[in-house]
């Protein structure tokens, strides 16, 4: 079995400049705050795209990251909580767009189950309209969204084995799971580590063929 | 009383028991504090909660049990939590009763622009668009004029748009307005000791006076 567990460090090292990175979580809630803060000041890529919700918080690390210059594009749905990102689209400094919360969750879905797209009709009749294909069907109107993937996500679980197997608990799913099927290489910051078979089948919430490495803290 | 809590008192006798129900951030979420105890809802958070609790006291806050809001909730008998991708085919897919939302604008079609100013405040819609599209029916809660005067309730909106033809009851301080498709908008009740005059000077769209017009009780 291939060893998953490595440093922060060691794990985030593999971001090269221009790379794509999903980052999971709903606010603070299951964000994976070390393996940001990794990104932030042991790994110097640039042109980086963020995908996230909400980029997060001003508290977190992901603030500094947005802030440093070296992110360039941002796809989210919610960027009040984030000051920087919201001064970065005004600014135009760097490219942010932004998509329904339902639209984003579903194109990533859509990129990890190998769909070509799919059709909805939210953002119908306004702005987030804007370049897309509308198709009719039925008389009534839906927009096509392409599906996103990413060179790396970043994710937080409570729980991993040795196989990967991820448990997250509570509303800390939020982005994290299905981000960990949308990427080409997953990164897990968990909170406990236990050996293979310790995790009840029942409850894992990420099979651990999505999970490329283990980041354990605290 | 203050205008706030006599809009989420209203709105809340609008809940019946068994609704699936998901309020927005701000004075949406009041209403939860006058849901009836004889009846029953489900409170669902985008973020993935289905039976959202009161909020969680000193003691009882868990990261992994937080509202779209960013609060430590509790849960409550026959909580249930997913991730971002199946809460949206919640909400996306028809399973939401009703769904309550702050508005900056709502005309007489039932558009909603609740988003973004233009060139100040672009926060981005988070759920917003995929809530008013999704939901059985949307309830907006408003005060009836912005903060400097002007109607809120116009002929057609002017800001950029959450989406078309969504809005079906309206509550403020002043009435409450049915939008109904093809017609325009139905003045139902009035808050107490105002005049059908009154409301509609505050109103910049044409209100058409229902028959059973009544006072406004909460």
């Amino acid at each position: 079995m291939k060893n998953k567990i490595t440093s922060a460090q060691e794990a985030i090292s593999m971001i090269k400049d221009g790379d794509s990175i999903m980052v999971g979580g709903f606010l603070t809630g299951g964000h994976p705050e070390h393996l940001v803060a990794a990104l932030l000041n042991e790994n110097s890529a640039g042109n980086l795209t963020i995908i996230s919700n909400d980029t997060g918080t001003q508290e977190l690390s992901i603030f500094q990251l947005v802030k440093s210059g070296r992110v360039k594009r941002i796809f989210a749905s919610y960027i009040g909580s984030n000051p920087e990102t919201g001064r970065l689209l005004m600014t135009k400094e760097a490219t942010v767009q932004l998509f329904p919360q339902g639209t984003l969750a579903e194109k990533i879905r859509a990129g990890g189950a190998g769909l070509g797209g799919f059709l909805t009709p939210v953002g119908v009749g306004t702005i987030v309209e804007e370049d897309k294909r509308k198709i009719e069907i039925d008389n009534k109107e839906y927009l096509l969204e392409m599906p996103l993937k990413a060179n790396v996500a970043l994710i937080k679980a409570h729980m991993a084995d040795e196989t990967g197997n991820l448990v997250i608990n509570g509303s800390s799913r939020n982005f994290n799971i299905v981000m960990a099927t949308a990427a080409d290489y997953v990164i897990a910051e968990v909170d406990e580590y236990v050996k293979a078979g310790e995790i009840d089948p029942n409850h894992v919430n990420v099979p651990g063929i999505f999970v490329n490495a283990i980041v354990k803290v605290g | 009383m203050e205008n706030r809590e006599f809009i989420a008192k209203r709105i809340a006798k609008e809940l019946k028991d068994g609704d699936v129900v998901n309020l927005g951030i701000g004075m949406p979420t009041m209403v939860a504090n006058y849901i009836p105890k004889d009846v029953n809802v489900m409170l669902q958070a985008e973020n993935g909660i289905l039976g959202v609790g009161p909020k969680a006291g000193e003691g009882e806050q868990k990261s992994d049990c937080i509202d779209a809001g960013g609060n430590y909730v509790t849960t409550v008998k026959g909580t249930s939590f997913f991730d971002s991708s199946f809460s949206f085919c919640i909400i996306r897919g028809g399973h939401v009763d009703i769904t309550v939302l702050g508005a900056l604008e709502v005309d007489e079609e039932g558009n909603v622009a609740n988003w973004m100013i233009p060139g100040k405040k672009v926060p981005g819609m988070g759920g917003a668009m995929d809530l008013v599209v999704g939901a059985k029916k949307v309830i907006l809660a408003m005060e009836h004029v912005n903060k400097n005067g002007a109607p809120k309730i116009v002929k057609k909106c002017r800001l950029p748009l959450t989406a078309v033809n969504v809005a079906r009851t309206i509550v403020t301080e002043m009435a409450v307005i049915d939008v109904v498709p093809k017609k325009g908008l139905v003045l139902k009740e009035i808050a107490p000791g105002l005049t059908v005059e009154d409301v509609q000077n505050a109103t910049e769209a044409k209100l058409i006076i229902s028959p059973d017009l009544k006072v406004m009780e909460v």
